[in-house]
């Protein structure tokens, strides 16, 4: 991966991954039991869960929009995406904003946003997996942080399959 | 020097000019002698030539000081203007015009020297110089024989002039013609000419100078100017004086004579017809021939340029001694703006009206009666915000002229190629729309216009069969209703042949014959929208490749307007199109239907019912209600969004009467909230499935409200 040509459109998280170049920061997240991980670079924001318009017609999935101070964003259910249970909206509920290459910004609900953690690329261990299943495949890397695994997610290959 | 900030401004200009060019040169066509036409045309052309100069593009240069060396000889009386003539110099205006755009995209004119366009702008010019040809290529410039006698011959004398010149002769004075021509190599001009200005008024009076000494000061000449002056010494010391200043290539000198002035004798209008002859003065130009190195600009050139500065004084009278200031175009008093800023303006305007809606449904929620005096600022508040949308909305609008501008010279263009005799008429130019739709609306209308051309209009034999005139007319009107721009086109033509169009329609599997044995004439004609249909037996590189009507429809669409036809045979059809008049704020009427709110666009709502459930009629297994003599399909937004009505079987129902075009439907909804001025946001490019859903619009409490596009529904 690229991280400097990476780094050109970080905010201020990226101050930090500039000393130490050969480690990526992710934001932790509860789905049900599984942890995910997502690459902070990507994300534009992190907002409670709010009133979500539904859009008619629409995949399951995607719960509907909303008001971003003032931009629509539409929102995806990440546990659908994952294929687990539907969402139960708690206090915990968060949706991330993440900036997507094609489509803008999306948000995802996550059920708990927990931590950041700050990976070493040795950390990290790809995924090449051709499998049938799909939630594999929205799944790129494995990070190992504290004993613990972390599925590190592929949001841009969320985003282009099935729409 | 770095002239690529001036990019942008220098293809805006040249766009106008090219368009101001199209037009003048089209007038030219339909009246040779339009004095008018040919001034405007010279000006603009001088224009371009000046800017293309200025930012280094030497192949527009060139091409355009030829065709001004044409435009120079029709100006001049020396040419008549023919159509082949024109021809040539609307494939000039293409040319340049590939130039231009070769410049937007990759700041560079391209390779295409245009040579066999510049030999045809020369043969114009010789077939006028006869035996004597006049190669007019700027590279071989010194072989250019000025014709017309001394520059200073064709100087455009005021009264006030030809009245001190008759006085100096009367009292025994001598009046000179000088003409100095400054070195190639010279940097500042302008000093150099007032260095010569001074040198000859040390030895007499300058009376007049072409062009004016406020240009020459400007260094708004090219390299040579003419005087005028008044003297007692002898010519040759005058000559020999201007000679001294450095930089100066040469200076040519001779009596001047009123009676052989070519602008004296035509205001005069009594001179005789016989050129004057040259001989005399060649004697007194010092030996010197009449030849003169610099062909780059004529005389006629300088003071024509002079002509179109306002500012020189002198520039009215020169340019037209019997009707000053005439023919001069108003300067609008405008700045550009880049459309982006706008855009940005028009987002705040939105961020700003949403702020103001939410204040106006907090103010509601409240205890209203405890403040009254919130509630006048809430409502004067309201009133700015709204008077500032407006106007902001009027920056952003343009005339439609900017499009609808090339389409005359469009259709003479498909006159030749197709043959038929047609003329196009425009009403309405001046009728605005929103830049966006504006830039987005010239294909449509080009399709629709080639499309009358071509297969609307008849051949001439059928026409005189019909006993329509010979020549077809084609009609572009444009004029605003309510919250919409009304754009028709319409011809006297053949009209759609429905049934042409039917047998069209099944040949190609569209319809079955059992269906197309039910369609009224109007859905048979709505098949032309599809993809892929063109009725044209033959096809036309004009238009019939069977791409075109379903783009012209799916682009109207996109700018949230609509097309519709109609058509008699025989007598002609009309396109009609229909464009809300700005893309981003609209009023809304706010409806709820199960828990959901959503927004109606006022523009597409025809009114309000409230219909007993008795009034329920099944039609062909479809419920309609009978309102007023029509009967209106219903459709119930509750089944179409996938939600639970709240509203029992027994209750009224509220209906919303939409119309498109002249088709109506009824949506039943659960409850009014009211009309709302919104804004319209897009829901981004993730949602993209949903068609009758057109955007998204936040409300005054930050909930998001969808807006229903009420034309899918009908």
């Amino acid at each position: 991966m690229d991280l400097s040509a990476a780094n050109m459109n970080l905010g201020l998280e990226v101050e930090s991954a500039k000393r130490v170049v050969e480690t990526i920061q992710y934001i932790v997240i509860r789905l049900g039991d599984e942890q995910y991980g997502i690459d902070i670079r990507n994300i534009d924001n992190i907002v409670r869960m709010q009133h979500i318009t539904r859009v008619p017609k629409m995949p399951i999935y995607l719960r509907g929009v909303i008001n971003l101070r003032g931009e629509v964003i539409p929102v995806l259910s990440m546990r659908l995406k994952m294929g687990l249970a539907n969402d139960e909206f708690t206090k915990n509920t968060r949706i991330i904003v993440v900036k997507l290459e094609q489509e803008g910004n999306v948000g995802f609900l996550v059920d708990e946003v927990k931590e950041v953690v700050t990976l070493s690329m040795d950390e990290i261990e790809k995924i090449n997996y051709n499998g049938t299943e799909d939630k594999i495949n929205l799944i790129n890397a494995v990070g190992k942080h504290n004993d613990e695994l972390i599925s590190l997610v592929d949001l841009n290959a969320i985003s282009l399959d099935e729409n | 020097m770095d002239v690529s900030q001036y990019l942008e401004i220098f293809l805006d200009e040249t766009r106008e000019h090219l368009q101001n060019l199209n037009t003048q040169i089209l007038e030219l066509e339909a009246d040779p002698e339009g004095e008018d036409a040919i001034k405007e045309i010279f000006r603009a052309a001088h224009s371009l030539k000046g800017m293309a100069g200025t930012m280094g593009y030497k192949r527009m240069q060139t091409l355009t000081h030829d065709m001004e060396n044409v435009f120079t000889e029709i100006r001049n009386g020396n040419i008549k203007v023919k159509p082949d003539m024109i021809d040539v110099l609307f494939k000039c205006l293409d040319a340049l015009e590939e130039y231009t755009n070769n410049i937007q995209t990759t700041a560079d004119e391209g390779t295409n020297d245009n040579e066999v366009l510049i030999k045809q702008l020369n043969q114009i010019l010789n077939v006028k110089n006869g035996d004597a040809p006049k190669v007019s290529a700027p590279e071989i410039r010194d072989s250019v024989v000025l014709q017309d006698g001394e520059k200073w011959d064709n100087i455009t004398l005021d009264d006030s002039q030809v009245h001190v010149i008759k006085e100096a002769v009367h009292l025994g004075k001598k009046v000179y013609g000088l003409n100095v021509t400054i070195h190639e190599s010279c940097i500042l001009k302008a000093a150099r000419a007032f260095l010569v200005f001074k040198a000859v008024e040390e030895m007499g009076e300058i009376i007049v100078s072409d062009p004016s000494a406020q240009d020459v000061e400007d260094e708004k000449f090219d390299r040579d100017f003419t005087l005028i002056i008044l003297s007692d010494a002898e010519i040759e010391n005058i000559i020999r004086a201007a000679e001294s200043v450095s930089e100066i290539e040469k200076a040519v000198g001779g009596v001047f004579e009123l009676e052989k002035n070519k602008h004296y004798k035509a205001s005069s209008e009594t001179a005789a017809a016989e050129p004057a002859e040259q001989s005399t003065i060649q004697e007194h130009a010092g030996g010197a021939p009449a030849s003169v190195a610099a062909a780059e600009v004529t005389v006629q050139q300088a003071s024509a340029e002079a002509a179109s500065k306002p500012a020189a004084s002198q520039a009215p009278a020169k340019a037209e001694p019997k009707k000053p200031a005439s023919g001069k175009p108003v300067v609008n008093r405008t700045v550009r703006v880049d459309i982006e800023k706008l855009d940005s303006l028009m987002n705040l305007v939105s961020e700003l009206i949403i702020a103001k809606n939410s204040l106006v449904s907090a103010s509601s929620q409240e205890q209203a009666a405890a403040n009254s005096s919130f509630d006048e600022q809430i409502e004067y508040l309201e009133s700015v915000t709204t008077n500032l949308h407006e106007s902001v909305m009027k920056v952003r609008m343009v005339p439609i002229e900017s499009v609808v501008n090339k389409f005359p010279r469009m259709i003479r263009d498909l006159s030749k190629k197709l043959d038929k005799k047609m003329e196009l008429y425009m009403t309405g130019e001046d009728t605005e729309l929103d830049r966006t739709v504006v830039d987005e609306i010239g294909d449509p209308l080009m399709h629709l216009l080639r499309n009358s051309a071509d297969h609307g209009l008849e051949s001439a034999e059928v026409r005189a069969q019909r006993g329509k005139p010979a020549v077809g007319s084609i009609f572009l009107d444009a004029y605003q209703e309510g919250n919409n721009v009304v754009i028709e086109v319409r011809d006297d033509g053949n009209g759609i042949d429905v049934e042409a169009v039917k047998n069209k329609a099944i040949e190609r599997g569209a319809i079955t014959p059992e269906q197309a044995a039910n369609m009224t004439d109007k859905e048979i004609i709505g098949l032309l929208f599809l993809p892929s249909f063109s009725t044209a037996k033959q096809v036309t590189d004009v238009s019939g490749r069977g791409v075109g009507l379903d783009v012209v429809k799916s682009k109207i669409e996109s700018l949230s307007g609509e097309v519709e036809v109609k058509s008699t045979l025989g007598e002609g059809s009309t396109w009609i199109i229909r464009l809300p008049l700005t893309l981003a704020i609209v009023q809304a009427l706010m409806v709820v239907v199960g828990d959901e709110k959503y927004a109606i666009p006022l523009g597409s709502i025809q009114t309000l019912e409230d219909i007993p459930p008795s009034d329920v009629k099944l039609v062909q297994n479809k419920q309609v209600i009978h309102l007023r003599g029509t009967v209106i399909p219903l459709v119930y937004l509750s089944e179409v969004l996938d939600v639970e009505s709240k509203k029992a079987a027994e209750d009224n129902l509220i209906v919303v009467i939409v119309k498109k075009g002249d088709q109506t439907a009824g949506l039943v909804i659960d409850e009014l909230i009211g009309q709302q001025e919104i804004v319209i946001k897009s829901l981004g490019r993730y949602i993209k499935q949903c068609k009758f859903i057109s955007g998204a619009t936040i409300l005054g409490d930050g909930e998001i409200a969808l807006i229903l596009d009420a034309n899918t529904l009908i």
